[in-house]
C-alpha cells in the first residue's frame, strides 16, 4: 500500500510549551523541522492556570530567554498583568509573574511558528517511533538508533533526530467524582498509540495525574468580598530582548479570597467520593501544587487556604480559581466553591478535573535528554514527568537545541546546576527518582544567590549566542552591561568619603552608624539599613547608568560576602563534577560499594561522581569508596580540563 | 582488571622481638606456599582459614628464618581479601630479606595506608573507622588509644550527626517556608533561630575545646619551663628525663635554643621546652632564645615557672609573673637544698600569682618531683571520669572542620543581628553543615578521601 514519506531533519512530536521551543530552536538552527500536533488549534495551549511564571518559573523563563527561547518574548507579547513576587525577600528569589491573556497567547506564538523558516506543522497523530537496531550496550540493554515517526494514518517522515514533547496526551484521561473520559486537556484528542511503540523499544512508562480548577463566570462573583491584588506599579519585561518602556501599559487585577471551616466540612464529608482517594486515579499527583482535598486532608489544622481569583484573557469573563483544584463530583464542586467569601452565587463554567497521563521514567535520558537506548531520540515537558508550563518549555528547548547538535555534529549543551535553574531541574530529571510530577522550586537549587532572575542573562547570554540562537548585537549588549556593571563596582570600591557635616547628617536620617573616619561608598553601599540608591546624593560622580546595571552593582555590592561564599561551595561542587565516570563500567567490581549503591550505580550510569552523588541509594561513603577506587585504580574516572 | 597482591613489613621498622610481614591479595596463598615449608616439609596448607603453622622461610632451598604462619581467607581478614602474616624474628635485616623474598615471587610492596584503603574498599570499615586506625596506630599513650577506639566505635560520629541533624532541621525549615509561604510562616523565625544557634554554637565550641584537651591527651602536654638564667630549668628537665640531656653549666645563658623531651608517666605525656632563661640581654644568640621561649609559653599547655630561692625576685622575675599570670602555670622554688632568700609567701606576696601552685623542689637533690608530678596530674586528668564520658577530637583535620562550621554559623548570627533575608541563612548554615558532614564521611570532599589514606604508614 503507498503511503506518504516525507525527509527532515528534525521531528517535533507536540506543541506545546515544550513542542513550540524545541521545534523553534531547530529551525532557527538551519534544520529542517517538522512539528506535529493532534490540533493545530490548540499550539502553545494553556490548559490550566492563566499566567506565566511565579517563584522559581520566573527564573526558567528569564533563563530560557537569555538562551535563545521564545517563551519570555510570547508572554511580553500577551500579558494583561504582571507582578514582581517577593520583593520583601531577598534578591534570590525575586520572581517575575504574569497574568497572561491565554488565547492571545496562543494565538502569538502560532503566529512566531508560523512565521519562521524551514518550520513545517502537521496536524496528526505520531503512533510509533521508526528506528535501526544498534546492537547492545554493556550486554544486557538492546539499542536503538532513531530514523523517523509513523502516523496514525500510516505516513512515515524520515528524520536524523525526533523530540518527543506530548506533555499530557499519552493515553489520557479527564475524570471528576465517577466521571472519566478518554481526553487530553479541554477535551481535546488523546494520543493512544505511542506508549506501546515506546515500550517495545523497553522504554519504562509512568503513570502520573495533574488537576486544575474550574472556571467561573466573572459576572456571578462579588469582588467586594475579596482583596484586589493589582499589578506592579513599573512592569519588568520578561525578555532581555523587550524594552521595558514597550511594556507599560493599563493592568488587570487578580483577586484574593479564602476557604473556610465549611469549605473544608463540606470537602470532608463527600472524601468518599473523590477518585483520588477511592482508588479510581492511580497516577502520581504533585505534591507541590496540590487538589483542594489533599490541602484539607493533609493541613487539617489550617482554618483557611488562599484562592486567587485570576482572569483568563481580555476576551472572556471566565476566571480561574488558582489553589483549587479538584476531582470531586459535579455537586460538591458547586456546594463547596459557593462557601467561599465572594463565590456565594458563583456560575461554574468548567468544572474541575484531574488528568491521567503516560509519562517517561526520565531516568532512561542522558543529561542532555536523549535516551540512552535510543541514539537521537530526545524528549522534554510533561513527557518526561515535570510538570507546569515554563518547566516544559525550558527541556523542550533544551531537547531541540541537543537534537539540532547532534544532527550538526556538534557536542550537546549540558547546564549544571551552578549555571542554571534549568540545570537542576534537568540534573534532577534525570539523577532522582521521581514519582510525582515534577515542579522547580527555589530550594531545589543550591546556589539560589547566584542563579537570580536578574542576572540570567550575564548567566547564559553567551551560551546562546555560543549554540547559535542569540544575535551578535544582542550578546555585545549583555557584554557591554557586564562591563559597565564591573565599572561602576570599582568606583564605588575605590571612592572614599570624609567625615563630614552631610554625610554624618545623612546617615543619622537614615539611622546609619555615624563615620569615625573615611569609609568607602562601596562600604556604605553594604550597611543593611542603606544601598546604592540612596546614596545618590552623598556621590558626586556618579555616572548615568539603565536601571539593570545600577540592580546588579546594588546586589554585588550588598551581598558580596554571601556571593564569596556561595561561590566557593560551587567550586567544591565542580570538583565531583569533573571527574567523569564510564558509562560502560559495572560497579560491581567495586566490593566496598554496598549493593544497593552498585546496583543503582549499574542501572543510571551516571556521567560523573558528582551526578553518581545524587542518585537517592547512594550514599556519601558509597562515594568516598568511588573516589578511593578510581584514584587507586587509576583511568576509570577521568578528569576533565 | 586484577587486583594485585601487595607486602609490607606490618609492625615497626624497629628491632623487636617479633616481626610481621603482611601479604593481602589473590596471590598471598599461592605465594606463601612458594616460599614456606613446614616443619614436616610440606608446604602451606591454605584449605582452612584462620590456622597457624610453624616452619621455614625458603629460598632456593636456603632456610632464611624460622616462622609461624597465619593463614587468613577473604573476606574473613582485615582487607577482605586472602591474607597471610608470618610472624618472623623481628630486627630489620630479617624483616627486609623475607620481604625481599616475598616481594620476589610475585607480590608488589604496599603503599602507605593500602591495606587499610582495601579494607575501606571491600566493605570492611568506613571513612571515619579508618581514619581512627590512624590515630591508634599514632597513639602515643593510653588515654590516646582509648580515644581512637572510642572514634573507632563511632561516639564522635554519633554527636556530630546529632549536631548535623539540628542544622538540617533550620535548613529544611526556611526552604519549604520559601516554597510554601502560604503555609509555612518566618514570622519570627530570626529570634528563635538566634536561640537554637546559641545552643548548637556552644556544643561546637566544646568539641573545638576538646580538641585541645584531646591533642594533650594524644600528643602529649605542652609544657615549657621558663625562668631567669641559671634558675635551674635544664637540669630540672635533666632531673625529669632521667639524663643530661641539656648542657648545664654554672654560668647563666648557656641554654640558647628550646630543647623538646617526651616524658610519660601515669599515662600521660609531657612534651617539655626547656627554653633559654628570660632576662633582657644585648646578646644576639641570647635574644633568639628569649624570644623563643617567649613564644612557646604562649603557645604552651602547661608551663613550670622554675624560681632560684637562693636569689632575690627581681624585675625579671615580675616580667615572668606577669606573663603566667593568667595561664596554666606551676610555680618551682627550686634549690630549696640552699638557704632561701625567696619563700612561698614571698611570692604570694607579690600579688602577682593566685591560682598557681608554688612547690619546693631540689634538683641537685631530687627532692620534690612526687608533688610535682601528683600536680600535673590532677591538673590534666581530672579523674577517668572524663576521658570515659565525653568525647575527644583528637584529629586536626576534625579540629579544622569544626573550627569552620563555627565560623558559618557565626555568620548566620552576624546575618541575623543584620536583618537579613532568611534565605541568606540558608548559605552559611549549609556551609557548616557541610563541614561538620566532612568529619565523618558524610559529606563527601574529594581531596579529603585521599588525604586521610596518605597519612597512614606502610603496612598498615
Amino acid at each position: 500500500m503507498a503511503v506518504l514519506e516525507e525527509y527532515y531533519d528534525i521531528v517535533v512530536v507536540g506543541a506545546g510549551h515544550a513542542g513550540c521551543e524545541a521545534a523553534l530552536a531547530c529551525a532557527r538552527l538551519g534544520l529542517e523541522t517538522i512539528l506535529f500536533t493532534v490540533s493545530v488549534d490548540s499550539i502553545a495551549l494553556m490548559p490550566c492556570n492563566p499566567n506565566i511564571g511565579g517563584s522559581s518559573k520566573g527564573h526558567l523563563v528569564r533563563e530560557l530567554d537569555a538562551l535563545g527561547g521564545e517563551m519570555g518574548k510570547n508572554i511580553d507579547k500577551t500579558f494583561i498583568q504582571s507582578r514582581m513576587l517577593n520583593e520583601s525577600k531577598g534578591p534570590a528569589v525575586h520572581s517575575l509573574r504574569a497574568q497572561a491573556d491565554k488565547q492571545d497567547y496562543s494565538r502569538q506564538m502560532r503566529k512566531t511558528l508560523e512565521n519562521t523558516d524551514r518550520l513545517t506543522i502537521r496536524q496528526a497523530e505520531v503512533s510509533e517511533i521508526v528506528t535501526d537496531e544498534a546492537g547492545f550496550g554493556d550486554g544486557t540493554q538492546k539499542k536503538y538508533r532513531i530514523t523517523g515517526v509513523k502516523t496514525v494514518s500510516g505516513a512515515i517522515y524520515h528524520a536524523k533526530a525526533v523530540v518527543l514533547a506530548t506533555g499530557t496526551y499519552l493515553r489520557a484521561r479527564c475524570i471528576f467524582g465517577d466521571v472519566s473520559n478518554a481526553t487530553g486537556p479541554n477535551g481535546l484528542q488523546a494520543a493512544t498509540h505511542l506508549t506501546d511503540s515506546l515500550k517495545a523499544h523497553g522504554i519504562e512508562m509512568f503513570r502520573f495525574k495533574t488537576g486544575t480548577p474550574a472556571r467561573v463566570d466573572r459576572r456571578s462573583l462579588d469582588f467586594s468580598k475579596m482583596e484586589e491584588q493589582p499589578g506592579d506599579e513599573y512592569i519588568q519585561p520578561f525578555s532581555f530582548s523587550t524594552d521595558p518602556d514597550s511594556v507599560q501599559k493599563k493592568q488587570v487585577s487578580c483577586w484574593l479570597t479564602y476557604t473556610n471551616e465549611r469549605t473544608h466540612e463540606i470537602i470532608r464529608q463527600n472524601l468518599d467520593r473523590s477518585p483520588l482517594f477511592s482508588g479510581e486515579i492511580e497516577g502520581t499527583g504533585p505534591r507541590y501544587c496540590p487538589s483542594i482535598e489533599d490541602k484539607v486532608v493533609k493541613f487539617p489544622e489550617k482554618e483557611r487556604h488562599q484562592i486567587f481569583v485570576e482572569p483568563e484573557g481580555l476576551y472572556t469573563n471566565e476566571m480561574y480559581l488558582s489553589g483549587m483544584s479538584s476531582s470531586l463530583p459535579e455537586d460538591v464542586q458547586h456546594a463547596m466553591y459557593k462557601t467561599v467569601p465572594g463565590l456565594e452565587h458563583v456560575k461554574i463554567v468548567r468544572n474541575a478535573y484531574a488528568i491521567e497521563y503516560d509519562c517517561v521514567n526520565s531516568l532512561q535520558l542522558k543529561p542532555s535528554l536523549e535516551f540512552k537506548t535510543i541514539e537521537g531520540l530526545f524528549s522534554g515537558g510533561q513527557f518526561n514527568g515535570s510538570s507546569g508550563y515554563e518547566e516544559a518549555a525550558v527541556q523542550g528547548f533544551m531537547a531541540g537545541v541537543n537534537a539540532a547538535m547532534k544532527v550538526k555534529g556538534r557536542e550537546p549543551y549540558v547546564l549544571d546546576r551552578s549555571q542554571a535553574y534549568i540545570g537542576v531541574l534537568i540534573d534532577d530529571l534525570v539523577t532522582k527518582e521521581n514519582r510525582e510530577p515534577y515542579r522547580m522550586m527555589t530550594s531545589r537549587a543550591e546556589y539560589r544567590l547566584l542563579l537570580r532572575q536578574d542576572n540570567a542573562d550575564l548567566r547564559l547570554r553567551a551560551i546562546g549566542h555560543e549554540i547559535g540562537l542569540v544575535s551578535d548585537e544582542e550578546y555585545e549588549r549583555t557584554c557591554e552591561k557586564e562591563r559597565q556593571i564591573e565599572e561602576e563596582i570599582r568606583r564605588l570600591e575605590r571612592t572614599s568619603i570624609g567625615v563630614n557635616p552631610q554625610v554624618q547628617e545623612f546617615l543619622e536620617e537614615h539611622g546609619s552608624t555615624p563615620l569615625k573616619s573615611g569609609i568607602t561608598l562601596a562600604e556604605l553601599v553594604r550597611r543593611p539599613e542603606l544601598d546604592y540608591i540612596m546614596l545618590t546624593e552623598l556621590d558626586e560622580d556618579r555616572p548615568f547608568l539603565a536601571k539593570d546595571v545600577i540592580e546588579q552593582v546594588n546586589i554585588n555590592i550588598k551581598y558580596d560576602g554571601y556571593i564569596r561564599r556561595q561561590k566557593q561551595q560551587v567550586e567544591q561542587f565542580k570538583k565531583l563534577e569533573k571527574k567523569r565516570l564510564s558509562v560502560d563500567f559495572d560497579y560491581r567490581q567495586i566490593k566496598g560499594l554496598r549493593l544497593e549503591a552498585a546496583q543503582k550505580l549499574n542501572l543510571y550510569k551516571p556521567v560523573s561522581v558528582g551526578q553518581a552523588s545524587r542518585i537517592s541509594g547512594v550514599s556519601p561513603a558509597d562515594i568516598s569508596v568511588l573516589l578511593v577506587y578510581f584514584e587507586k585504580n587509576g583511568g576509570m574516572a577521568r578528569v576533565d580540563e | 582488571m586484577r587486583t594485585e597482591t601487595i607486602a609490607a613489613i606490618a609492625t615497626g621498622l624497629t628491632d623487636s622481638g617479633i616481626g610481621i610481614v603482611r601479604i593481602s591479595g589473590p596471590d598471598a596463598f599461592d605465594l606463601i606456599r612458594k616460599i614456606f615449608v613446614r616443619k614436616n616439609g610440606a608446604s602451606a596448607n591454605v584449605e582452612r582459614s584462620h590456622t597457624v603453622q610453624y616452619g621455614y622461610i625458603c629460598e632456593n632451598g636456603e632456610k632464611l628464618d624460622e616462622v609461624l604462619v597465619m593463614i587468613m581467607k577473604g573476606p574473613h581478614s582485615y582487607t577482605g581479601e586472602d591474607t597471610v602474616e608470618i610472624d618472623c624474628h623481628g630486627g630489620v635485616l630479617m624483616m627486609r630479606r623475607i620481604l625481599e623474598t616475598v616481594l620476589r615471587n610475585g607480590a608488589r610492596a604496599a603503599e602507605p595506608g593500602e591495606f587499610t584503603k582495601r579494607a575501606f574498599l571491600n566493605g570492611r570499615i568506613d571513612l571515619s573507622q579508618a581514619e581512627a586506625v590512624i590515630d591508634l596506630i599514632n597513639a602515643k599513650n593510653d588515654y590516646a588509644l582509648k580515644n581512637s577506639m572510642k572514634q573507632l566505635s563511632g561516639r564522635e560520629s554519633e554527636l556530630i550527626r546529632r549536631l548535623r541533624e539540628k542544622i538540617l532541621y533550620e535548613i529544611a525549615y526556611i526552604e519549604s517556608a520559601l516554597d510554601d509561604p502560604e503555609h509555612i510562616s518566618l514570622d519570627g523565625y530570626s529570634s528563635g533561630l538566634s536561640d537554637k544557634l546559641d545552643e548548637i554554637i556552644g556544643q561546637v565550641k566544646e568539641l573545638i575545646d576538646s580538641a585541645d584537651y584531646g591533642r594533650i591527651v594524644s600528643e602529649g602536654i605542652r609544657t615549657v619551663i621558663v625562668g631567669k638564667p641559671n634558675a635551674g630549668k635544664s637540669s630540672l628537665m635533666n632531673m625529669l628525663l632521667g639524663e643530661n640531656r641539656a648542657i648545664v653549666t654554672e654560668i647563666a645563658g648557656t641554654t640558647r635554643d628550646t630543647l623538646e623531651e617526651q616524658i610519660h608517666f601515669g599515662g600521660i605525656s609531657l612534651r617539655i621546652v626547656d627554653t633559654a632563661g628570660i632576662r633582657d640581654t644585648e646578646d644576639t644568640v641570647e635574644k633568639i632564645g628569649v624570644k623563643r621561649a617567649r613564644d612557646a609559653a604562649e603557645e604552651a599547655d602547661l608551663i613550670i615557672y622554675v624560681i632560684d630561692s637562693s636569689i632575690p625576685l627581681d624585675e625579671n622575675d615580675d616580667q615572668i609573673m606577669d606573663m603566667i599570670k593568667d595561664r596554666n602555670a606551676l610555680v618551682l622554688l627550686n634549690k630549696s637544698d640552699l638557704p632561701a632568700v625567696v619563700d612561698i609567701p614571698a611570692i604570694i606576696a607579690t600579688g602577682k600569682l593566685k591560682d598557681q601552685k608554688i612547690i619546693a623542689v631540689s634538683a641537685k637533690e631530687e627532692t620534690g618531683f612526687d608533688e610535682l608530678k601528683d600536680t600535673i596530674q590532677e591538673m590534666f586528668c581530672r579523674g577517668n571520669v572524663h576521658f570515659n564520658d565525653e568525647v575527644l577530637i583528637t584529629n586536626l583535620r576534625h579540629k579544622e572542620a569544626l573550627q569552620e562550621a563555627l565560623a558559618s554559623l557565626n555568620m548566620v548570627k552576624d546575618s541575623i543581628r543584620n536583618g537579613m533575608p532568611e534565605d541568606f541563612f540558608s548559605i552559611d548554615l549549609t556551609d557548616a553543615y557541610e563541614r561538620l558532614g566532612s568529619i565523618i564521611g558524610e559529606a563527601v570532599e574529594d581531596d579529603v578521601v585521599n588525604e586521610i589514606f596518605s597519612r597512614f604508614c606502610t603496612g598498615k
